[in-house]
C-alpha cells in the first residue's frame, strides 16, 4: 500500500506547529498503524532528516502510551482498539490519513505528536488510591465482594488513562478518566473508606487542571479503547453529589 | 466547605445547577403545552383557563419569578460551563469527527441562546403584549370576551394569523424540542440518575418528549394558518 501522512509537526511547547506532508511507500496491510509510522521515520532518517516524534510504549494496548488522533478520531476509530494495535488493512491504498496530537490545553504538546498527560498522574496523585495498609495476602474470601461489583470496578479498572476521552471530547473534558478511577477504587470494599473523601478531591484537581465539563455527547465512550462506559460518569455525578453534602 | 460553593464552584455542581433549573423548566414546557392545547377545545375553554390563571396572581406571580430564577441559573451555568470548555481546547483539530456524539448534544448552547430569543419574543408578544411586535397593528390587550374576560382566543388567532410570526413561533418550539431531546436525558445523567439499565429507556422518553412537544405546540399555529381556528 501506498499512503499519503499529513503529520502534525511542532518543535517544542512553545513553538508554532504545522502539518508536514510525508508518502508512506510499500507499507503491508498487516503492519500496525505505529509499525508503518515506524518505517515513514527511517525513511525521513535516511534523508537525513528530523524523524516527527510520538508516544509509545508496550504496544499491545495495555500500556495507554499511544496517543494519535488518525483522520479526527483518536486511536483511529477501530472499536476497543488503541493506535499500536489498528492494523493497516483497515485503511485503503492511495488514502491520504492526517495524524494530530491530543488537543486539550491540560495536554500541552511537547514535540510532534507527544502530549503531556502529567495532569492525569496529579488527578491520581489527589485521591486515586487506597491509603490503608493491606497487609499480608488476606484470604479469599475475607472480604464478600458481590459478582456484579467485582465485574463492574474490573470495567472501570480497564481504564488505561490514554485520554482518548479528552481528546475525543469537544469540550476536552476528562470525565470518563475520573469516573473509571472513582468507580473502580468506590465499587470495592476496601476503597470505601475514603469513597467520598477521593471523588471531592479528583474532581478539585480536574477542574483546576483546566478540563472541560461533560456534556454528555459519548463522543468518550466511542472512542475508548477500553470501551468504559458513560454510566460510570453518572456514578461519578452520583458520588459527588453525596460527597460535597459531606463535607 | 459548604455546599453551594461546591454548587457554583466546581464543574460538577454547575452541572447539577443546569439540570435541576432544566428539569424545572421541562416541567413548565409540558404544563404550558397542555394548558395552552385548551385553545383547539374553543374559546370558552381557552378564556376560562387564562381567567383562571389571572384570578391567582399570588400562583402566576409565584410561577413567573421562580421560572425566571430557573431561566437565570440555566443561562448562567451554560454560558459559565461554555466559556470553561472552549479553554479547556484553545487549539481545534484539523480533521473534526462527531464521534458517535448527536447533532442536539454539539449545539446545545446554540440552540439554547435561539430559544432564549425566541422567549423574550413570545413574551413581549403574548405576555406583554407590545404591541409593536405583532405585526398585526391591533393591541391584543384590548381583546375582551363577551363575559368580560381576556381574549386569549381571539390573541392567539390573531397572533399567529401573519406567517412570518407563526413560522418563527414553530422553529423556536422546534429548537426548543432539539434542545430537550439531548437535554432531558442529559440531566439524569449529570445528577447520577442514569444507570446503564435505564439509559435506553431515559433516552427513548426525552425523544418521545421532544415529538409530542412538536405535535402539542405546532398543532395550534397550525390550526391558525390552515383555518381550521378563526
Amino acid at each position: 500500500m501506498n499512503l499519503t501522512l499529513k503529520v502534525w509537526r511542532q518543535k517544542n511547547r512553545s513553538a508554532a506547529g504545522e502539518f508536514a506532508t510525508y508518502q508512506a511507500r510499500d507499507i503491508i496491510p498487516d503492519m500496525s498503524f505505529l509499525e508503518m509510522l515506524d518505517v515513514v521515520n527511517e525513511e525521513i532518517l535516511a534523508q537525513g532528516h528530523e524523524p516527527f516524534a510520538f508516544d509509545s510504549d508496550c504496544r499491545e494496548g495495555i500500556c495507554g502510551a499511544c496517543s494519535l488522533v488518525i483522520n479526527g478520531i483518536p486511536h483511529g476509530g477501530n472499536k476497543g482498539v488503541t493506535a499500536c494495535q489498528l492494523h493497516m488493512r483497515h485503511f485503503h491504498d492511495g488514502q491520504t490519513i492526517t495524524i494530530e496530537p491530543w488537543r486539550a490545553s491540560a495536554f500541552p504538546v511537547d514535540r510532534d505528536l507527544i502530549t503531556d498527560r502529567t495532569a492525569f498522574d496529579r488527578i491520581i496523585a489527589s485521591g486515586g488510591f487506597i491509603s490503608a495498609h493491606t497487609g499480608g495476602a488476606p484470604d479469599g474470601n475475607a472480604l464478600p465482594v458481590s459478582k456484579p461489583d467485582a465485574d463492574k470496578a474490573m470495567d472501570a479498572a480497564a481504564c488505561i488513562g490514554c485520554g482518548a476521552c479528552v481528546a475525543a471530547c469537544k469540550n476536552a473534558s476528562a470525565m470518563l478518566f475520573v469516573a473509571a478511577k472513582v468507580s473502580h477504587l468506590g465499587l470495592l470494599p476496601q476503597g470505601q473508606a475514603e469513597r467520598y473523601d477521593r471523588v471531592v478531591k479528583m474532581v478539585e484537581t480536574m477542574d483546576n487542571e483546566g478540563f472541560g465539563n461533560c456534556t454528555v455527547t459519548g463522543a468518550c465512550e466511542a472512542v475508548c479503547p477500553k470501551e468504559i462506559s458513560l454510566e460510570f460518569i453518572g456514578r461519578l455525578n452520583r458520588d459527588y453529589l453525596v460527597g460535597s453534602l459531606k463535607k | 466547605m459548604n455546599i453551594f460553593q461546591f454548587l457554583f464552584k466546581s464543574s460538577l455542581g454547575r452541572k447539577y445547577i443546569m439540570a435541576v433549573t432544566g428539569a424545572a423548566l421541562v416541567v413548565f414546557v409540558i404544563g404550558h403545552m397542555v394548558g395552552n392545547l385548551s385553545f383547539l377545545l374553543g374559546r370558552e375553554e381557552i378564556n376560562a383557563y387564562g381567567h383562571f390563571l389571572h384570578t391567582k396572581p399570588e400562583l402566576l406571580w409565584a410561577t413567573r419569578i421562580g421560572l425566571l430564577v430557573m431561566i437565570v441559573l440555566h443561562i448562567w451555568s451554560a454560558i459559565a460551563l461554555s466559556a470553561a470548555n472552549k479553554a479547556a481546547r484553545p487549539v481545534g483539530y484539523a480533521v473534526q469527527k462527531s464521534n458517535g456524539s448527536s447533532y442536539a448534544s454539539r449545539t446545545m448552547l446554540m440552540s439554547g441562546l435561539i430559544v432564549f430569543c425566541f422567549i423574550v419574543y413570545h413574551l413581549l408578544h403574548f405576555t406583554v403584549q407590545a404591541p409593536a411586535v405583532n405585526l398585526t397593528g391591533k393591541d391584543f390587550g384590548t381583546l375582551i370576551d363577551s363575559e368580560g374576560r381576556r381574549d386569549i382566543y381571539s390573541m392567539i388567532v390573531l397572533g399567529f394569523s401573519r406567517p412570518a410570526i407563526a413560522i418563527f413561533y414553530m422553529v423556536g418550539v422546534g429548537l426548543l424540542s432539539l434542545h430537550l431531546s439531548h437535554g432531558v436525558s442529559s440531566l439524569f445523567q449529570s445528577l447520577g440518575l442514569r444507570s446503564k439499565g435505564y439509559a435506553p429507556l431515559i433516552n427513548c422518553a426525552a425523544t418521545v418528549l421532544a415529538v409530542v412537544l412538536i405535535i402539542g405546540y405546532w398543532s395550534i399555529p397550525l390550526s391558525v394558518l390552515t383555518g381550521l381556528k378563526k
